[in-house]
């Protein structure tokens, strides 16, 4: 008999999940929905902010979130860096689509051996008073821990969907993404806007890092157990929909959570990626896609 | 006559000059092969998943390197050590090795790290009649019954069932006899085997299992298991997991408030000292499986030499700064290689395997003689409870009474704090 305790516990669990799910895939719906820049370095950025937070938490004792929010203009800086490098080398040439996916890769690779030389290769995690206390509101457990950075998530998402649609930047970032010639002829400099929006994608990585080691620890190895998940988040959603990447990730966070409480984790996984392939054979485009 | 002496003596001359050449020649080459290092090989983690313990695995036996060439090496021959990254990639394993053996030319192979690094390995090694020394592998040799693997791991003689038998018999012997059990592992090669063996001894043990379910390893968040389990109200909880997963547990089991009166047993990386140190006071009252713990009942021949050096090079190395788990039975693993090379006084593959297999070797982790299937002839898998533990300062951890060693009984420093709530007050 199922115990709809359970159950709601289940989904509101499932629910903090897909926040903190948003948070890690908003960069690569912009950068691969918007940008059509194939960002397989996203994941290892990620970890990126998230040793950022280790490092801030392990001396200075500052807060792992509030490390993130610091951190985002230095990782918006490397974002721009990455882009301008990538479109000089690229796609300027036309040749980003096989040799630039290569060119993310080796970033991918970079990031993870400077880590790995720079910090070893031992499991890091952080202390945060939030850290394993929990509270109960009518039957449903709340860990402090899913919370804050599922709230996070969705401020950041909040947020990167005022910026798309209520800004002068934000609207070029959309315009980019469906007409370069016709952007170009609005007075815009296309390089210009996409370096702008693959700074904030990048930013949005790093911290959605430092809410990834307050859930759990990192090595810098972490980066490859996040590729799939991210870019099935994006697909699910509908490219470049901000609204469509929260939707998708509370919806695998929802199933991987009932499945997990209800029928045995072993089947959340599965389960997550037959909505996937269900959802893209009903809507090639995703949920939201246009 | 004089033709024959005169047309003899430069004969004898040349077959002495040749003679003298070819015997300085042959002398030149015993010379060269007493120089010539002993080639030991191995694949590592030193990325990827399992790099955490792969790397001071590698630094444990490096260690063992520079003292056995310190004290002249190995039949008067130094070490010399070949080792290159396996990315935690069992792909790479078969390309490692057949380019140790057969680019590099080394005398003798020892294991990477874990279960899933060491099973593609066990084929070569069966091929190509090697002595192969494992590094840490559950049950690697039970389908295969190789007699010339030997596993510095101390699972014993029958690994999948010793593996857990201290933390179900610790449970067995409470009064009152809890009664229900949850079962809980990660989808991997490792919690698979220790799942299996559990399983074995919920039978033995009479037991009741409630909850018997697994999870894929880059599960995120762990509460809605926890959650469950809770549900189902079991008296006791086992958990096969991997470090990630381990953390994740007790944080779930921390925050959903799941309690049973004993919780624990095969959780990997509750043993590293960063994981230790970050979940602090909530390891409170956990029994769980260790290989060694800084209690008196421990301190072996050695280890306190070992682990001078080991922490320090650690310091440098980014590694554990403690290396309690690991790095002692990697040292031990290369120690008993080295220790058959000298007692049988060859590089025989075959030789060095029989004396294995028939001695017992004093290393820095006690005694250690192996049984037919290459596991250690008597488990010495520990139990250990955390007790005591307050805020997250690592220096607590270097002394006893925090890792208190439950089983076996020969090595005992403590009581259990019976059930696991009372050890978190």
């Amino acid at each position: 008999m199922i115990s709809w305790d359970l159950v709601a516990n289940a989904v509101v669990a499932g629910i903090l999940l897909g926040g903190f799910y948003a948070a890690v895939s908003l960069g690569v719906s912009l950068t691969f929905g918007l940008l059509d820049v194939v960002n397989i370095a996203h994941p290892a950025f990620v970890i990126l902010g998230a040793y950022a937070a280790y490092m801030m938490n392990s001396t200075l004792g500052l807060d792992p979130i509030l490390t993130g929010v610091l951190f985002t203009p230095l990782f918006y800086a490397i974002g721009a860096g990455v882009y301008r490098i990538y479109y000089a080398s690229f796609e300027r040439r036309g040749e980003e689509s096989l040799r630039g996916l290569v060119f993310f890769f080796g970033v991918l690779f970079i990031i993870e051996v400077a880590l790995s030389l720079t910090y070893g290769v031992d499991y890091r995690l952080v202390e945060a008073v939030y850290i394993g206390k929990s509270i109960e509101l009518g039957g449903i457990g709340i860990a402090f821990r899913l919370l804050v950075p599922c709230v996070v998530g969705l401020l950041m998402t909040l947020a990167l969907y005022l910026f798309l649609s209520r800004t002068f930047y934000g609207r070029a970032v959309m315009g980019v993404s469906q007409d370069q010639v016709a952007l170009r002829l609005m007075g815009a400099d296309p390089v210009r806007i996409k370096t702008i929006a693959f700074g904030i994608g990048i930013a949005a990585a790093s911290l959605s890092g430092a809410l990834l080691i307050t859930i759990a620890p990192v090595v810098p190895s972490t980066d490859r157990d996040y590729i799939g998940r991210v870019f099935a988040i994006a697909v699910l959603g509908g490219l470049g929909s901000i609204g469509g990447t929260l939707v998708a990730s509370i919806i695998l966070g929802v199933a991987e959570s009932l499945m997990a409480t209800l029928f045995g984790p072993s089947w959340s996984l599965a389960v997550s990626f037959g909505i996937l392939l269900l959802a893209l054979a009903v809507r090639p485009a995703g949920l939201f896609g246009r | 006559m004089m033709r024959l002496r005169t047309s003899t003596l430069p004969g004898w001359a040349l077959v002495g000059a040749v003679a003298g050449t070819l015997v300085l020649a042959g002398a030149g080459v015993l010379v060269a092969r007493a120089a010539d290092p002993i080639r030991i090989g191995l694949g590592m983690a030193l990325t990827g998943g399992l790099s955490a313990n792969g790397k001071p695995a590698l630094m444990a036996i490096r260690i063992w390197k520079d003292d056995v060439n310190k004290k002249g090496g190995l039949l008067g021959r130094p070490v010399e050590l070949i080792s290159y990254d396996d990315q935690t990639n069992p792909a790479t394993v078969p390309g490692i090795y057949t380019k140790l053996l057969d680019v590099d030319k080394v005398d003798f192979v020892v294991s990477g790290y874990g279960t899933n690094l060491i099973a593609p390995l066990m084929p070569i090694a069966m091929e190509r009649k090697l002595t192969i020394m494992g590094i840490l592998g559950l049950a690697n040799n039970e389908k295969y019954k190789y007699p010339n693997y030997f596993q510095i791991q101390p699972s014993g003689p029958d690994p999948e069932a010793n593996w857990a038998t201290g933390f179900f018999e610790i449970a067995a012997r409470q009064n009152p006899k809890p009664q229900t059990i949850a079962l809980i592992g990660a989808d991997a090669e490792y919690p698979r085997h220790a799942i299996a063996g559990a399983r074995e001894l919920v039978k033995k043990f009479g037991f009741t299992a409630v909850y018997d379910k697994s999870y894929p390893p880059s599960t995120v968040d762990y509460t809605p298991i926890a959650r469950a389990i809770k549900a189902v109200n079991p008296d006791i909880v086992f958990v096969a997991s991997y470090p990630p997963d381990s953390v994740g547990m007790v944080r779930a089991a921390a925050e959903v408030g799941l309690q049973p009166k004993i919780f624990g047993g095969g959780m990997v990386g509750l043993q590293f000292t960063t994981v230790m140190t970050s979940l602090g006071p909530m390891l409170n009252g956990i029994v769980n499986y260790d290989f060694w713990a800084p209690e008196a009942t421990m301190m072996f021949p050695g280890i306190k030499e070992f682990f001078a050096e080991y922490q320090k090079r650690a310091k440098e190395g980014g590694v554990d700064p403690l290396g309690y788990y690991l790095p002692p039975y990697a040292y031990s693993a290369v120690q008993i290689l080295g220790l058959a090379i000298e007692g049988s006084k060859s590089l025989d593959q075959q030789k060095v395997a029989d004396y294995i297999r028939s001695n017992e070797f004093s290393t820095i982790v006690g005694k250690v003689r192996f049984g037919a299937n290459g596991e250690w002839a008597k488990s010495r898998v520990l139990q250990v409870q955390y007790q005591g533990i307050k805020g997250t300062d690592v220096e607590q951890f270097r002394v006893p009474g925090k890792k208190v060693v439950l089983y076996p009984e020969e090595f005992k420093s403590g009581n259990v704090i019976y059930p696991y709530s009372a050890a978190q007050k």
